[in-house]
C-alpha cells in the first residue's frame, strides 16, 4: 500500500461505450482493477460482457471511453501492442500444432534462442501441470488439458493482463470445478491481473476478487462477491445471482418499517438501493436460505403465518414453497431453503400452517 | 486518473505510447496490408468478370459500327423466327434434361444414401464419370452407340436387329446433357439425402406412419432444398454447354450453338453478344433463385442431427440395386464405346484394334502439341487458380471489420457461377482484344490487351470460369477452422501471414487439393470459354476434339477426348494418393 504502483489502478476503464448500430452493447461502463485483482464481469448473455473483454483487449473498438493499463492509454491500440493474453471459450488452439508448439507460438523463433524457447515451453507446460505432455496435439488432449494448454499459451509473453472468455464453460461440472481452483491458484501465484467473463455466477463468486455484474450492456454492480451476494444492488442482480424472494407492494410506514399488505415488517438499516421516503412503494426482498422456521410459535418480530405448499428435495435441502396467510394482498408464495435434518425433525408436510420469522437483518429494500 | 503520478515499477520495460496518427499506420499496417489485398480481390475480380461482362452488355446494344442503338438487336432477335426458335429449343432441352437427370439422379442417390445394397462407394464412383470427360466425347460416344453407323442402329454390328433413335437432334442433346448432369445431380441429392435426422424417422415411426407417408411427409419435405438446387445446377448446365450440342445437334438449333455460328461462322460480333444476353439471363435467374433456395437450407442444418442408418430391407435393396447396376453399366459402357471405337481401324467396317487415330497424323486440330498445351494450361489454372481463390477466400471469411469491401468482394467472388464458359470466352474477346476501348467517342487504351492470345488469357478465363465452386469450396473449409486463430495470435503479435502459412494452410490442405483438382479436371475438359479465346499457336485438346470432329474425323476425335479423360483420371488419382498422404501424416491431430 505505500508504493505508487501499489495505488495506481493497473487497469482502468473510463465510460466505455460500444454501439453496434442502433443496439447499445455498452453504456458508459467504468471500473478500475488493481495489480494482481482477479476481477469477473457477470451477467445473462447478451449483456455486452464479452464486448467489453473483446475492448479491452483490443480486439474491438469502442464507440467512445478509454482503456489504459498501467497508466497507458491503449485505447488505440491493437490487441498485439496491449501485452495481453486471451483465453477463448474455445480454446483457439491450432490443430496441426503440438502442445508445446502451441504454447511457442508466440515466442522468439530465432535459431539463437531455440534453447531458451524450450525451456520456457517447458517451464510453462509444468506451471500448468503438463509437464511431458508437449508433444501431444490438441485432439490428443482431454478438454481440461486443452484448456490448461490454453492458458499456458497465454501466458507465455508474460502478460501484464490475462484475459478469459468463459474459459471453462465447454467442460463438464467435476472438470470445472477443479480448474477452477487451478486457475485461481495459478493467477494468485503469478500474480497477474486477470479479467474473466463468465454467465456463471458459482464460477464468479468462487473465483473473483471483485465481480463486475452487468446487465443491457450497463455496469450494475462492483463488488466483492460477498457484496454482491450479500447487498444486491439491484433486484435484477438479486435475482441473477443466486434466489430471491420479492415482495412487492410494501409501502415504507416510518423509518425501518414496511407495510405488506396486512403485515408488518422491521428491516434493520436501510438495505435499499436509495433513500425512499414515508409512504413510498418498495419491493422487500429476502433469499430462501434467509427465512427461518422455529419448532415453536415464538413470538419474534417479524413473524408471519405460511401454509406449506409444496416440497422440493434437493438433496441437503428442501426447497418449501411457503403461501403468505394475510400478509400480502395477492396470494404470494415465498420460497425458503430448510436443512432436510429440520425438515425431518419437525415434520414438515405440506398443506401444515408455518410460522416463519423474516429475519429484519436479512431483508431487502428496493424502491418500486 | 490523469493525475496520478506515473507508475514506477516495470513501465519503463514498455514501449512508450507515441501519440497522433502515426501510431494507427505504424501499428495497424497489418489492417492496412489486408485491405489493400482484399481491394486487390475485388479488383481482380472486376477485370475478370464484372468489366467483361458489361463489355459485352454493351455490344448487344450497339450496331456493327458501335453506335448505340437500343434494344434493336433484341428486337431483331425475336422478330427473326431462325434466331429465337432457339431459345425455345434451349429451354425445351434444358428442361428436359433436368428432368432425366433429376429423376435419375434422386433414385441413385438414394439408393446410395438410404439402402444397404452392395458396393455403394463403386456405384459413387462410376456416378462422377462423366465429370472427367469433355462434354464433346458425350456427343461423340452417342454417335458411335446410336449413329447412322452406331452400334445399336446396326444392331452390334449385325448380330442383333438395330435401331435407329434419331439422335441427331433434340433427342442426342438431351442424352449427352443428362449423362453431363447425371453427376451434379447425385452429389446434390446424396449430399441433401445425407443430412436428414435419423430421428424425423423414428417419430413418423412412432407415430404409425406407413413408409409412403413417410417418404411424402419426411423425406421429400427434408430435401426439398436439394432437390430445387439440383434442378437449377442441371438446368443451368444443360442450358448452357456447348460441346454435346456441337457434335449430335445436327440441324437443330440452340443459343450455345448458335452463339458460335454467330461469332465463328459468320462473324457477327454483334449478334453473338444479343444471343449471348439472351443465353445469360436465365442462367442468372436460376443462379439468384438457387442462391436464396441455399441460404435456407444452410438454417436448416444448423441444427444437430443423428445420422441415418438404413436397415436392410430386400425388396427396396434389390430393386435398388439393379437400377444402380443398369445406370452404371449404361455410363460404363457408354464411355466404353468411344474408347473402343477411338482404337478401332475403320468404324464400322474394319474393327482391327490398335493406335492408329492417336498419331493425330493428317487431321487438324494440333495433335500431341494441343494435348500439352493442354496440359500445362490447366496446371497454370490449377496452381494460379488455387492460389487466388484460396487467398481471397481467407481474407474475406477471416478478416474482421471491413464488412463492406468483403461483402462486395463474396458478391463478387459468388457471381461467376452465372456466368456460361461461352459468355465469358465471347466477353473477353470484347474486353481484351482491342488495343483501346470506346467509350461515347472516347478513347481509352487497353492495358490488358497484351494478354490477347497468349497462355494467360486462357489461364485467366478458366480461374474465372470455376472460380465459384473453387471459392465455395475454400470458404467452407476456412469457416470450419476456429474464427480465434487470428485474434489468438495478434494477441501473441502473431501476423496474420504467419498463421496463414503454418496454421491456416496446413489445416485445409485437403480442401486447396480438391480445388487443384476440380480446376485441372475442368481446365482440361471445358471448350466452351477457351474455344473463343486460343490462338492458332497455341492450340489446346478440348478445341481439337471439337475442330477433328467438324471436320469428319470422328475417330481422332474420341482418341483425344479419350486422352483428356486419361489426363483427369491420373490428376485423380494423384490426388487421391495425396489426400491418402496427408490423412495418414496428420492422423495425430486432425478429428476424425
Amino acid at each position: 500500500m505505500d508504493s505508487f504502483a501499489e495505488q495506481t489502478p493497473y487497469l482502468e476503464v473510463q465510460s466505455l461505450s460500444k454501439q453496434f448500430g442502433t443496439f447499445p452493447a455498452l453504456q458508459q461502463v467504468s471500473f478500475n482493477s488493481r495489480r494482481g485483482e482477479f476481477i469477473c464481469v457477470l451477467g445473462p448473455s447478451g449483456c455486452g460482457k464479452t464486448t467489453l473483454l473483446r475492448i479491452v483487449a483490443g480486439l474491438e473498438s469502442q464507440s467512445s471511453g478509454s482503456v489504459r493499463i498501467e497508466g497507458r492509454n491503449v485505447s488505440g491500440l491493437p490487441v498485439s501492442k496491449r501485452n495481453v493474453g486471451i483465453v477463448f471459450q474455445s480454446y483457439a488452439l491450432f490443430p496441426n500444432l503440438s502442445a508445446a508448439q502451441n504454447i511457442a507460438y508466440g515466442l522468439k523463433q530465432h535459431r539463437s534462442q531455440r534453447q531458451q524457447t524450450r525451456q520456457r515451453v517447458a517451464e510453462l507446460l509444468e506451471l500448468v501441470g503438463l509437464a511431458g505432455m508437449g508433444s501431444k496435439y490438441p485432439a490428443q488432449l482431454s478438454g481440461g488439458q486443452q484448456q490448461r494448454v490454453a492458458l499456458a499459451r497465454a501466458m507465455a509473453l508474460s502478460p501484464g493482463l490475462l484475459l478469459l472468455d468463459e474459459p471453462l464453460s465447454a467442460l463438464d461440472a467435476q472438470v470445472r470445478a477443479m480448474l477452477r481452483t487451478e486457475i485461481r491458484q495459478l493467477q494468485q501465484r503469478l500474480g497477474v491481473t486477470t479479467l474473466m467473463v463468465t454467465h456463471d455466477q458459482e464460477e464468479a463468486l468462487t473465483m473473483a476478487d471483485r465481480i463486475l455484474v452487468m446487465e443491457k450492456g450497463a455496469l450494475v454492480q462492483n463488488g466483492t462477491p460477498l457484496e454482491v451476494y450479500d447487498r444486491p444492488a439491484t433486484p435484477f442482480v438479486a435475482a441473477f445471482i443466486g434466489s430471491m424472494n420479492f415482495l412487492s407492494d410494501a409501502v415504507k410506514e416510518s423509518d425501518a418499517v414496511y407495510r405488506v399488505g396486512g403485515c408488518r415488517l422491521m428491516v434493520a438499516g436501510e438495505n435499499g438501493s436509495r433513500p425512499l421516503a414515508v409512504g413510498g412503494k418498495a419491493t422487500i426482498a429476502i433469499r430462501p436460505e434467509d427465512i427461518m422456521i422455529w419448532a415453536d410459535r415464538r413470538e419474534v418480530p417479524n413473524t408471519v403465518l405460511t401454509q406449506v405448499q409444496q416440497l422440493e428435495y434437493r438433496g441437503p435441502l428442501f426447497r418449501v414453497a411457503l403461501k403468505l396467510q394475510g400478509c400480502a394482498e395477492k396470494a404470494a408464495v415465498i420460497e425458503a431453503d430448510v436443512p432436510s435434518e429440520k425438515i425431518r425433525r419437525l415434520n414438515i408436510n405440506p398443506a401444515m400452517t408455518l410460522p416463519v420469522q423474516l429475519p429484519s437483518d436479512r431483508l431487502r429494500v428496493y424502491g418500486a | 486518473m490523469s493525475a496520478a503520478p506515473p507508475p514506477l515499477t516495470d513501465a519503463a520495460a514498455l514501449p512508450a505510447v507515441p501519440s497522433g496518427a502515426g501510431v494507427w499506420s505504424a501499428l495497424n499496417s497489418e489492417l492496412w496490408i489486408k485491405r489493400a489485398l482484399i481491394l486487390l480481390a475485388c479488383l481482380w475480380l472486376l477485370v475478370g468478370v464484372v468489366l467483361p461482362v458489361a463489355q459485352l452488355a454493351g455490344k448487344s446494344l450497339q450496331d456493327a459500327q458501335g453506335g448505340f442503338v437500343g434494344l434493336t438487336n433484341f428486337v431483331h432477335y425475336f422478330k427473326t423466327p431462325a434466331l429465337s426458335n432457339s431459345l425455345v429449343n434451349s429451354l425445351g432441352v434444358a428442361a428436359a434434361t433436368t428432368l432425366a437427370a433429376v429423376v435419375l439422379g434422386f433414385v441413385y442417390a438414394y439408393a446410395l444414401t438410404r439402402s444397404r445394397i452392395p458396393g455403394r462407394g463403386l456405384f459413387r464412383g462410376i456416378a462422377m464419370v462423366p465429370l472427367f470427360a469433355p462434354t464433346l466425347l458425350n456427343g461423340i460416344a452417342l454417335i458411335y452407340l446410336f449413329g447412322r453407323k452406331g452400334l445399336i442402329t446396326l444392331g452390334f454390328f449385325g448380330t442383333l436387329p438395330g435401331v435407329d433413335i434419331g439422335v441427331y437432334g433434340p433427342v442426342g442433346i438431351i442424352i449427352s446433357e443428362a449423362m453431363y448432369a447425371f453427376p451434379q445431380a447425385v452429389l446434390i441429392l446424396s449430399i441433401a439425402l445425407g443430412m436428414t435426422d435419423a430421428r424425423m424417422y423414428e417419430a413418423s415411426a412412432s407415430l404409425g406412419a406407413g413408409r409412403l407417408r413417410t417418404f411424402f411427409t419426411v423425406t421429400l419435405p427434408g430435401i426439398k432444398y436439394g432437390l430445387l438446387s439440383a434442378v437449377f445446377v442441371c438446368f443451368t448446365l444443360a442450358f448452357t454447354d456447348f460441346g454435346a450440342p456441337k457434335v449430335v445437334g445436327g440441324s437443330y438449333n440452340i443459343l450455345a450453338t448458335d452463339i458460335y455460328k454467330q461469332v465463328i461462322g459468320q462473324q457477327n460480333f454483334t449478334m453473338g453478344a444479343v444471343v449471348s444476353i439472351v443465353l445469360l439471363i436465365p442462367t442468372v435467374l436460376a443462379f439468384a433463385v438457387d442462391r436464396i433456395v441455399q441460404r435456407r437450407q444452410l438454417a436448416m442444418i444448423a441444427a444437430k442431427s443423428v445420422p441415418l442408418h438404413p436397415r436392410p430391407h430386400r425388396v427396396r435393396d434389390l430393386c435398388l440395386f439393379g437400377f444402380c447396376t443398369l445406370v452404371a453399366a449404361g455410363i460404363l459402357g457408354f464411355y466404353a464405346t468411344a474408347a473402343f471405337a477411338s482404337l478401332v481401324k475403320v468404324w464400322p467396317y474394319n474393327l482391327d484394334l490398335g493406335f492408329w487415330h492417336y498419331h493425330f497424323g493428317g487431321t487438324g486440330g494440333g495433335g500431341y502439341a494441343a494435348f500439352w498445351n493442354s496440359l500445362r494450361m490447366s496446371a497454370y489454372s490449377a496452381a494460379a487458380g488455387t492460389a487466388i481463390t484460396f487467398a481471397s477466400a481467407y481474407l474475406i471469411e477471416k478478416s474482421r471489420g471491413l464488412q463492406r469491401l468483403r461483402r462486395t468482394a463474396y458478391f463478387l467472388s459468388i457471381l461467376p457461377l452465372a456466368l456460361p464458359g461461352l459468355v465469358i470466352g465471347l466477353a473477353y474477346i470484347f474486353f481484351f482484344n482491342p488495343t483501346a476501348w470506346e467509350f461515347f467517342g472516347l478513347r481509352v487504351p487497353n492495358p490488358f490487351s497484351f494478354l490477347y492470345g497468349t497462355m494467360a488469357i486462357l489461364v485467366v478465363s478458366n480461374i474465372v470460369h470455376f472460380y465459384t465452386v473453387s471459392f465455395l469450396t475454400a470458404t467452407t473449409a476456412l469457416k470450419q477452422l476456429d474464427s480465434e486463430f487470428e485474434t489468438v495470435s495478434a494477441s501473441m503479435g502473431v501476423p496474420f501471414y504467419k498463421t496463414f502459412s503454418r496454421v491456416t494452410v496446413p489445416v485445409c490442405l485437403p480442401a486447396i487439393l480438391e480445388i487443384g483438382m476440380y480446376y485441372f479436371v475442368n481446365s482440361m475438359a471445358t471448350v466452351s470459354a477457351v474455344i473463343f479465346l486460343y490462338s492458332a499457336d497455341l492450340p489446346l485438346a478440348s478445341v481439337a476434339v471439337a475442330n477433328m470432329d467438324d471436320a469428319g474425323d470422328t475417330a481422332p476425335a474420341a482418341a483425344m477426348s479419350v486422352l483428356i479423360v486419361a489426363a483427369n483420371v491420373a490428376v485423380r488419382c494423384l490426388y487421391t494418393g495425396l489426400t491418402r498422404n496427408i490423412k495418414r501424416r496428420s492422423q495425430a491431430w486432425a478429428s476424425v
